[in-house]
């Protein structure tokens, strides 16, 4: 069994031995935005669901709790929630990653000394969606805080640790734990050591007294107690570790690709911690006993966003599906590109005050062509990224496993192997996520033997094969970086807004 | 109904509608859900009230886009491969032939090329027969051409194949086996919109031996299965419309 605690929603998914989908229960959250920038969310609303969705599910797969082997827990990364250690209340809701209310105060630090010790450390530039930046924000913010953090009476936890802290008996002796993938995106654990680091606590001004217990991501080791008492909850995994994972990228060199409203890309990098020199992060990709198996990532902030951006703020679409229908009214781009730096550049070029352009219109430019560029760009970021990992690794990664929801676009598909020139692969399993944390709780509880007996499980639903020429890659990709260079010629010409 | 709708200010109540008309309120009530399922009246959530749905103004064009019926039954698909085993495709007609929206692979990891975009004949397939056999246009179209013979079993002549389409009409379903192509067969199922209008069919390929029992009938429990993959489709269609 796995529950996938999602941005928008929690969903609780039971597999079978053959990792195929038995039942799925789930149920969608609030999203508060209580000021500009702000985006929270009710930790007791998420752990309500949860109090809905597992007897649901097992009432849908018509099994009972003794059934159930383990369960691993997946999760949004980033987003954290503070509670009181002897009531369980939430001290305020939950910040999730998507808030940048802590702006100024990342500018703040970014000139405080130690900053690129921070970095070396944690493996990530500092930056408003990790959680230790709100966490200070919080500590600074909220009257009294930080004297109650300082007495531990107040705990930290992403979401895997506010679930498993719930489930194994709350203030009756909940385990307050998290796993090394969820604490690498907290900006607090030393990604060598995988313990809190006194430096990077001392740093963003956090008491250790209120962190959880970091253990590897198959050794969380607790017993419901409430909900469907008795089941073993033997892993947790962040959701994009956990789609690694789910998509058996085991070897040293494998990429998987999650496209939704983001795109995520995640290499697995072996028992070698990488640091990167073309903009990527360094992060665990997952620990399965004693050795954590380090990744690099890249990710898109805008790739499916940009095809609702064309229906809801363009209406050139009905549906987000119809983009396809729309870009296959013409043969190519007509020499139209659109680069959907809406927020800024992500990887590899982190320019925040980058903004989004269209470029090459002419007379001849219809909506066919620019829905092509919507679908292009999200082709040419993950060819950005791929190229990154490739530079890193040294290597080249010989294929592309894909996930997510814009797997369904068929031209989309095909367009990332042209670009890449390596297969893209599509898995039986859509649902890596919760499969990637089924799959480390089964792992734990020894219902399946070892990562060749999941590997067996993997099978290929599609794979998109790369058709375009050498010459026509090479030119258009040029025109792609082109038209990256001008959304900096365009940063640099106005002063960031705000 | 719709022509009250149709004028004025479009918006109305259902007490409204219901005294317009001259009808039970019941009465009303009952044909108002009945076409704001197929999306020809939409209700207002604020005020409650009805007006004319978005359906309407696409009448008579397409029913229902290719990429999205892709996008909407994709998980569906896969559930179906995974568990019959078999190849999946959904299609759809278009200009006479059937057009492959949709390719899953045969889950044995064996080298299998992907055959979205690809027109399959409609006389010989098992999707081709359950599109012809629900869009009476289609089929007396097709029975005013030649039937293209592709194996020693292909249905050629007109008469034999309306025999079979009525079956498919009475049984839910179409099979074929080895009418396309030697040693292989296939089994499919109607889509459906709201409204019940078959749209697409999606179905399971495979060789005669996996797909038909010693008698040379598809076999029961794979029927079943394509049956339930149409309907999870069909269903999905009308929850998130």
């Amino acid at each position: 069994m796995a529950i996938d605690q999602g941005t928008t929603s929690t969903r609780c998914i039971v597999f079978d031995r053959n990792a195929r989908l038995v039942a799925v229960a789930q149920r969608e959250h609030r999203q508060y935005h209580p000021k500009p920038g702000w985006v929270e969310q009710d930790a007791v609303e998420i752990w309500r669901n949860v109090d809905r969705i597992m007897p649901q599910a097992l009432r849908q797969a018509g099994i009972t709790a003794d059934q159930v082997v383990a369960l691993g827990i997946t999760n949004q990364r980033e987003t954290f929630v503070l509670w009181d250690r002897h009531t369980g209340v939430p001290v305020g809701r939950a910040i999730v990653w998507e808030d940048i209310r802590t702006e100024e105060l990342v500018a703040r630090l970014q000139k405080q000394p130690g900053i690129e010790e921070v970095r070396e450390r944690c493996g990530l530039p500092l930056a408003t969606y990790f959680s230790a930046p709100s966490l200070r924000w919080l500590l600074d913010n909220v009257a009294g805080l930080r004297a109650k953090a300082e007495r531990g009476d107040v705990l930290f936890g992403t979401m895997d640790t506010w679930l498993i802290w719930n489930l194994t008996g709350g203030v009756n002796g909940g385990l307050h734990v998290t796993d090394v993938t969820n604490a690498s995106r907290t900006m607090l654990m030393n990604l060598a050591t995988r313990r809190w680091d006194p430096m990077l606590l001392d740093f963003f001004g956090v008491p250790a007294s209120m962190l959880p217990e970091i253990r590897p991501s198959s050794e969380i080791s607790g017993r419901t107690t409430r909900v469907v008492p008795g089941i073993s909850i033997t892993a947790a995994l962040g959701d994009q570790h956990a789609a690694l994972f789910g998509q058996t990228c085991f070897e040293k060199g494998s990429i998987k690709g999650t496209y939704g409203t983001g795109g995520f890309l995640l290499m697995n990098t072996g028992t070698e911690l990488v640091r990167s020199n073309h903009g990527l992060l360094t992060t665990i990709g997952y620990q399965i006993g004693s050795e954590p198996t380090y990744a690099l990532e890249g990710s898109i902030a805008v790739a499916g966003s940009l095809v609702q951006w064309f229906r809801d703020n363009l209406g050139l679409i009905h549906s987000a599906p119809e983009i396809e229908t729309l870009a296959r009214t013409v043969k190519d781009n007509g020499g139209c590109y659109i680069v959907p730096a809406f927020s800024g550049l992500f990887a590899p070029h982190w320019l925040a005050q980058a903004r989004g352009i269209v470029v090459g219109l002419t007379s001849y430019i219809n909506k066919g062509h620019l829905a092509r560029a919507v679908l292009e760009a999200t082709g040419w970021q993950t060819r950005e990224v791929v190229d990154a990992m490739n530079a890193d690794l040294g290597a080249p990664t010989p294929v592309l496993k894909v996930d997510g929801g814009m797997t369904a676009d068929h031209l989309l598909m095909q367009f990332i192997a042209d670009v890449l020139n390596i297969p893209v692969m599509r898995p039986l399993v859509a649902e890596t996520v919760s499969l990637g944390a089924a799959y480390a709780a089964g792992l734990a509880a020894g219902y399946w033997p070892d990562l060749e007996g999941l590997r067996r499980n993997w099978h290929l639903a599609a794979r998109w094969n790369p058709a375009m020429e050498t010459r026509h890659r090479e030119d258009e990709y040029a025109n792609w970086k082109r038209a990256v260079e001008l959304t900096f010629a365009w940063a640099r010409s106005t002063p960031p807004s705000t | 109904m719709l022509r009250l709708l149709a004028r004025g200010s479009g918006h109305h109540s259902l007490t409204e509608i219901a005294d317009s008309l001259g009808l039970a309120r019941g009465t009303a009530h009952g044909i108002l859900r009945t076409l704001q399922r197929v999306e020809f009246v939409e209700q207002d959530q604020a005020t409650s009230r009805y007006r004319l749905g978005a359906a309407l103004l696409h009448l008579g064009t397409s029913y229902l886009d290719a990429n999205e019926l892709r996008s909407r039954s994709t998980n569906w698909a896969d559930t179906l491969a995974a568990r019959s085993g078999q190849e999946v495709r959904i299609g759809m007609h278009h200009d006479g032939a059937v057009l492959v929206v949709h390719h899953v692979f045969r889950p044995d990891d064996s080298v299998q090329t992907l055959g979205i975009g690809a027109m399959l004949p409609l006389h010989a397939t098992a999707l081709g027969k359950v599109l012809l056999a629900y869009d009476p246009d289609l089929s007396a179209a097709t029975r005013r051409r030649e039937l293209t013979s592709l194996t020693r079993r292909t249905i050629t002549r007109t008469q034999a194949l309306e025999r079979v389409l009525t079956e498919v009409r009475s049984q839910g379903w179409a099979g074929e086996a080895e009418e396309y192509m030697p040693g292989e067969a296939s089994i499919a199922a109607p889509i459906r919109i709201p409204g019940g209008l078959v749209v697409g069919a999606i179905g399971i390929s495979g060789t005669v031996d996996r797909l038909c029992d010693s008698a040379g009938r598809p076999r029961a429990t794979l029927v079943r299965q394509v049956c339930q993959a149409a309907e999870s489709v069909t269903t999905s269609l009308v929850d998130e419309n």
